[in-house]
């Protein structure tokens, strides 16, 4: 597997942080879905936001990578055998991936600084407020940051819910063009 | 107040105009001066005392001078205002955990009757509605001071403090064991009208 894309295939360094962002959005997700509840005397009530935090500021670091990787390498081609709609509806969606990644780590971040202190990244660097406090801040970047997550993990499940037909039903290389496996001839 | 206007009108008639007591009256809190705090203080684990604060609230009291026990005093508290210096923390005291904002934007207090306990001291009885919960409480209140104000005014401010539950009030989230009170105080100016 080449380092980058080609026409036909991803390449290793856009497949790899296409599902290190995979991993980490689902993850966050969890965790910050599981962290919510926690009662005021568990182990994890001051060290899941901790990690929660900490990992949604280094992806954020990674999707900015990522995006200019993607701007600088080669996009691979549709299939020929997708339609127009497929082509379309996946450009859109794929938009709409990045816009609400972007919209919920930066309303994650929000919350966090709306008193004006920075985000401690695990024990390694922090990241400083930059609006400084803004009254109620915390309460609008909350409600944003909720529904902006709930519809990424909803529309990357359709997403991957869409591969996972093109590769069962439709029996194309949509899926395996993304993984490290060998492609059909065409 | 037309009970308190009647008997200060009284009061009036039985002393003689040379005793009546320009200082009773209706006061508004001096709430764009920022001469009127709302804090709370509540234990954290018992290791240490948490502070916080409603930043929005208003209200008025009547002082009846010659009988001090005819005065009231009503307040109303914006909840979602509250400020504990910690936006993450303010966001979850909002929450239905706590305050439940949302659902019960505001907390009042009523009076229903004031015992007076020395010269500046009074228990102010009243009823306190806090996230929709409504039980009777008291407040320990002591009058700081009155006269006219440099600007043209008449001023007068009260201190007072009252102790409550959490869990009276249907607060959920347990704190643990020293953390079940909070104390909640009053500092008011009041600009008579």
């Amino acid at each position: 597997m080449q380092l980058r894309n080609s026409r036909r295939r991803y390449g290793a360094v856009g497949a790899g942080l296409h599902w290190l962002v995979a991993l980490a959005v689902f993850g966050l997700f969890g965790l910050g879905y599981y962290m919510v509840d926690l009662t005021y005397y568990d182990q994890w009530y001051k060290l899941a936001p901790h990690i929660h935090r900490s990992i949604g500021i280094l992806l954020f670091a990674v999707v900015v990578l990522r995006l200019l990787w993607r701007f600088a390498d080669t996009t691979p081609s549709p299939l020929d055998s997708h339609s127009r709609f497929e082509v379309l509806s996946a450009r859109v969606a794929h938009v709409f991936l990045y816009l609400l990644m972007l919209t919920a780590m930066t309303s994650g971040y929000l919350i966090s600084t709306a008193d004006g202190s920075g985000v401690r990244v695990f024990d390694w660097f922090e990241v400083p407020s930059v609006t400084g406090r803004i009254e109620r801040m915390e309460d609008i970047a909350g409600d944003v940051h909720y529904w902006a997550t709930w519809a990424l993990v909803g529309l990357a499940a359709l997403h991957g819910l869409a591969a996972i037909k093109h590769h069962m039903v439709d029996r194309d290389d949509t899926l395996r063009r993304i993984l490290p496996a060998r492609l059909k001839k065409s | 107040m037309k009970k308190t206007l009647l008997a200060s009108a009284v009061s009036l008639a039985l002393v003689g105009a040379a005793h009546a007591d320009e200082h009773s009256g209706t006061y508004a809190f001096d709430t764009e001066g920022a001469h009127q705090f709302i804090t709370f203080e509540i234990s954290h684990l018992g290791f240490s005392t948490l502070y916080g604060r409603f930043n929005d609230f208003d209200g008025q009291f009547v002082y009846d001078a010659d009988n001090p026990e005819n005065s009231s005093v009503e307040v109303t508290i914006d909840t979602a205002s509250v400020d504990s210096n910690h936006g993450e923390r303010d966001k979850h005291l909002r929450s239905e955990d706590f305050l439940y904002v949302d659902e019960y934007p505001q907390a009042t207090f009523k009076s229903t009757r004031i015992e007076v306990e020395g010269d500046d001291e009074a228990d102010i009885v009243g009823e306190l509605t806090l996230r929709g919960v409504t039980r009777e409480v008291t407040l320990d209140a002591e009058m700081q001071g009155h006269g006219d104000d440099p600007w043209g005014g008449y001023r007068m401010g009260f201190d007072a403090e009252t102790e409550i539950k959490l869990a009276d009030f249907g607060i959920p989230t347990n704190l643990g064991k020293a953390s079940e009170t909070v104390t909640l105080e009053i500092s008011v100016e009041g600009i008579r009208q």
